[in-house]
């Protein structure tokens, strides 16, 4: 029952990283390829994470990959804003 | 390789298509990095490649049950985001 709840959980995951992937692959310009990508990618591996989490039976194991999620939020959400800060910053030296 | 019951090939078996699956999403991700106009996309790839690793580690610490592989998830997670911070630094300290 539990295996068959992580494995709903992990597909979800991977649905929401495919459908950041098409994201990354299809939209027209950067800013938009950073929404669908930053976005999608953290749900995905919040579900992913939360299968696993059903999966692994020690506790320790469990809270690690909490801070794991928490830390590539974090990361995820400054890398985003340096990534569209710095093509900002080069379309205004453009003009 | 986890042995056991019926349940348990089956768990497998599903862990192993997610892994595939997540391959592919960056796989896809990949493909933006080699076509990107700007080096702005090139980063955005990366930032895939580091979400996408760690939920590929996640599943397959799992699917080894080798614990070892949530340090590195860990870590994958903070080197993705030193990275980006140091290409986009270099970027904008050049101009």
């Amino acid at each position: 029952m539990i295996d068959a709840l992580a494995i709903l959980a992990i597909f979800s995951g991977l649905f929401f990283f495919l459908s950041g992937s098409i994201g990354l692959l299809r939209l027209p310009d950067l800013f938009s390829r950073l929404h669908a990508l930053a976005k999608a990618d953290n749900v995905g591996l919040a579900l992913v994470a939360l299968g696993v989490i059903m999966l692994e039976p020690v506790l320790i194991n469990d809270i690690k990959i909490v801070i794991i999620w928490f830390l590539v939020m974090a990361a995820s959400a400054i890398s985003s804003h340096l990534v569209a800060r710095s093509a900002l910053r080069k379309n205004r030296d453009d003009d | 390789m986890m042995s056991g019951g019926d349940s348990t090939s089956i768990l497998t078996i599903a862990l192993l298509i997610a892994l595939n699956l997540l391959l592919f999403s960056l796989l896809i991700g990949l493909f933006r990095a080699w076509l990107g106009p700007s080096i702005e996309d090139r980063f955005s790839a990366i930032l895939l490649l580091g979400t996408g690793g760690v939920a590929m580690l996640l599943i397959l610490a799992i699917l080894l049950q080798i614990t070892a592989l949530y340090d590195v998830a860990l870590v994958l997670a903070l080197l993705a985001v030193v990275g980006t911070v140091a290409l986009t630094q270099s970027e904008s300290n050049h101009d």
